[in-house]
């Protein structure tokens, strides 16, 4: 009977947590886009859910695409070339690293005549000297920084949906948004749509009109075939997704190991908490209560 | 309550250290023979997890604090920083975060504890009010820290929230700005904001300290309600409740620990990944979830009252809603207790904590109808609760008959 009881009031307290985890979810329902974005469909990310883990060959081509297309607008200035060769990213040799890093001129006060070559430890640099010189090269509109952009875009998840990702733990929005807007371009703008100068209209930028131009298109940017010697197809929807895995990369590099650590933890705590309660039951078993 | 103390020196150090500092005494006393009703349930070890919140939120803080530079151009990367490039910086950072949600998650239900078993009731006003003030000084807290990683959130919550001061008559104008060092959220507000959210916590864990010298005066409230009436009504508070509390804290931990390794994020707002900019207002700035019963209250009082325009009456309401709780122990006369005895209570009291879920959800949703209108009526209804509910059914409730002691009562389940 006593058993019976305490079980129900465990019961209650989880509820409660669960419901009070659910509402804070709440802030990320406000941001719910008022001009009816068309709903943005889920990728089957490799990293998401609890056992994710980036896929190195996509990583690698993402980089290329930053490389060749994004990065002569978009500057990342939290990365480093040495990020590149660090553990659960794309995996790129030291040497890969270095040699990568020589092919760009970095600026240094201390070098001779202001320049040197880069080296492993410099940041990427960055293709404009500052926001305004950005802004002119690209008809007034800024292009943001790609650093942590893939965590600074999100999709909003109708109710009850956004209650289920506090327990799978689906924090992927931002990579589905740039994958969906990157597909989300229209020759044309709709009839009755005022589209300005230089603007182009895509379904899923907030307010329809963005400043930038459709940067991929099919066979923009050339793979390599993989190891296996398979084609990797060269579509739009190939270099979107590559390219939103290494945003997302680029975002949150330590993922994985912050995934295969909470493993362990959570496991731990599931034991210790398993043993706590033994513990706990017996020490209370002669006590009336 | 040194009648509870069953320390006797071991040697000859102890002894010579217990007759001029008797910390090892007080220790035996408070932490150990402390005796603890026999009968408390697991909402009680929301106290101890709260304390473990506390350490955590400090222990992190300060190690955070050594990475962190409060300067508006440098405070989003230094954030940054700290998660990619700091030894063990990602998981330290994110427990700090993930912390501060969790925080609220017991706060709370170590209030709406209280509320049920009516704890706030004498002898226990003071707990009670401490209590309070604990809360008050911990929104406050966690407000600061939220304006801390400089991301547009950050910068537009705290321009928001500010505004609330300007609404003060004749000197409000002049308390904004002391409390932003200039007209406008920037460098200045940034910097004091950092240094108070690092000084608030050591007051909190002070009024901690007399909160539970309060609590140690009567002892435990129970979740009968009736008095510690004889010794076989308590156990010694180690080893029972030492252990019954860390069980509680380790599951406690158990969803912690997923938040911080499986969803850091999932708590924040996208938006606050996007550096502060005072020229691009985001869409929709809304405070983080726990503050967000409070903002639809504010909110929720959108028209002039006589001479007091909207925007006074709304801090005025958001104010009274908090300060209200220090006077609840006067509202609420009825005599029994516990919730479980009395028939009324109890279903205003599901509806008092089913409407302050609705506050919450309210307070994320646009100013627009139906919302405007339903947070009008749960704005209502929590202060109906406390200023006419509580006191009303304290005179016209006829609570069910009480246990005559926690021995009593606990026996008689056995029996059942």
């Amino acid at each position: 009977m006593i058993g019976a009881k305490t079980m129900f009031k465990t019961k209650i307290i989880i509820a409660a947590f669960a419901a009070l985890a659910g509402f804070a979810g709440l802030p990320a329902m406000a941001a719910e886009d008022s001009h009816a974005t068309p709903h943005i469909e889920r990728q089957g990310w490799s990293f998401a859910g609890i056992f994710g883990t980036y896929d190195v060959h996509q990583l690698q081509r993402g980089f290329q695409v930053f490389r060749e297309v994004c990065s002569s607008c978009h500057s990342a200035n939290l990365i480093s070339f040495r990020n590149l060769s660090e553990e659960g990213g794309p995996d790129f040799s030291e040497a890969q690293v270095k040699a990568l890093a020589a092919e760009y001129e970095v600026e240094d006060a201390t070098a001779e005549g202001g320049r040197r070559p880069g080296v492993a430890a410099d940041r990427w640099p960055a293709p404009f000297a500052n926001d305004q010189e950005a802004r002119d090269a690209n008809g007034g509109s800024l292009p943001p920084d790609f650093s942590v952009l893939a965590k600074a875009r999100g999709v909003t998840d109708p109710f009850p949906n956004w209650v289920f990702n506090y327990f799978t733990g689906y924090q992927e929005g931002g990579a589905d948004y740039i994958h969906a807007l990157l597909n989300g371009y229209h020759e044309e703008a709709p009839e009755g749509f005022e589209l300005a100068e230089g603007k182009y209209y895509n379904d899923y930028f907030p307010g329809k009109a963005i400043g930038m131009a459709p940067p991929l298109a099919e066979g923009s940017v050339t793979y390599e075939p993989g190891e296996d010697g398979v084609a990797v197809p060269e579509t739009l929807e190939q270099y979107s997704s590559d390219v939103a895995a290494f945003m997302m990369w680029m975002a949150e590099p330590h993922l994985v190991s912050r995934k295969q650590t909470g493993f362990v933890v959570l496991l731990f705590l599931v034991l210790f908490a398993g043993l706590m309660y033994g513990t706990k039951r017996k020490l209370w078993a002669g006590i009336e209560h | 309550m040194s009648e509870h103390s069953s320390y006797t020196p071991g040697n000859a150090v102890e002894k010579w250290l217990d007759d001029r500092l008797p910390v090892v005494r007080f220790a035996k006393e408070h932490l150990m023979d402390f005796p603890t009703p026999k009968n408390l349930n697991y909402w009680w070890t929301f106290g101890a997890i709260l304390v473990m919140c506390l350490g955590v939120q400090i222990v992190t803080g300060v190690i955070l604090a050594m990475h962190y530079t409060p300067n508006v151009g440098l405070a989003f990367d230094s954030v940054e920083h700290i998660r990619r490039d700091v030894n063990g910086g990602r998981i330290i950072q994110a427990v700090h975060a993930v912390g501060a949600s969790m925080f609220f998650v017991a706060l709370y239900i170590h209030m709406f504890r209280g509320l049920f078993y009516g704890s706030y009731k004498a002898p226990r006003e003071i707990i009670w009010i401490l209590g309070v003030l604990i809360f008050i000084l911990t929104v406050a807290t966690a407000f600061m820290g939220y304006i801390l990683p400089w991301g547009q959130m950050s910068f537009w919550g705290a321009t928001v929230i500010s505004n609330i001061f300007s609404a003060i008559p004749v000197v409000g104008e002049n308390i904004k700005q002391l409390v932003l060092g200039g007209f406008a959220v920037g460098n200045p507000t940034l910097n004091r904001f950092f240094s108070l959210h690092y000084l608030l916590p050591f007051v909190i864990a002070a009024i901690v300290g007399l909160h539970i010298w309060a609590l140690h005066v009567p002892g435990n409230n129970n979740p009968i309600g009736v008095e510690v009436k004889e010794s076989r009504d308590t156990v010694p508070f180690h080893p029972y409740y030492t252990m019954k509390d860390l069980f509680a804290m380790v599951v406690f931990m158990i969803p912690f620990a997923w938040f911080v390794f499986f969803a850091p994020d999932i708590l924040g707002h996208p938006d606050n990944y996007i550096m502060a900019n005072s020229q691009v207002t985001p869409a929709h700035i809304v405070p983080e979830w726990y503050l967000l019963p409070f903002y639809t209250i504010l909110r929720a009082i959108d028209f002039n009252v006589l001479f007091i325009d909207s925007k006074l009456g709304g801090v005025i309401a958001m104010g009274g809603a908090l300060v209200m709780l220090l006077i609840v122990p006067w509202l609420d006369t009825s005599k029994v207790r516990s919730g479980s005895f009395r028939p009324l209570f109890k279903w205003f009291y599901w509806l008092f904590v089913i409407n302050f879920v609705a506050l919450t959800y309210l307070g994320a949703q646009p100013a627009e109808a139906p919302y405007t209108h339903l947070a009008k009526l749960c704005t209502a209804y929590y202060f109906l609760y406390f200023l006419v509910i509580l006191p009303v059914l304290s005179r016209i409730e006829t609570p069910k008959p009480l246990p005559t002691s926690i021995s009593e009562s606990v026996l008689g389940k056995a029996h059942a």
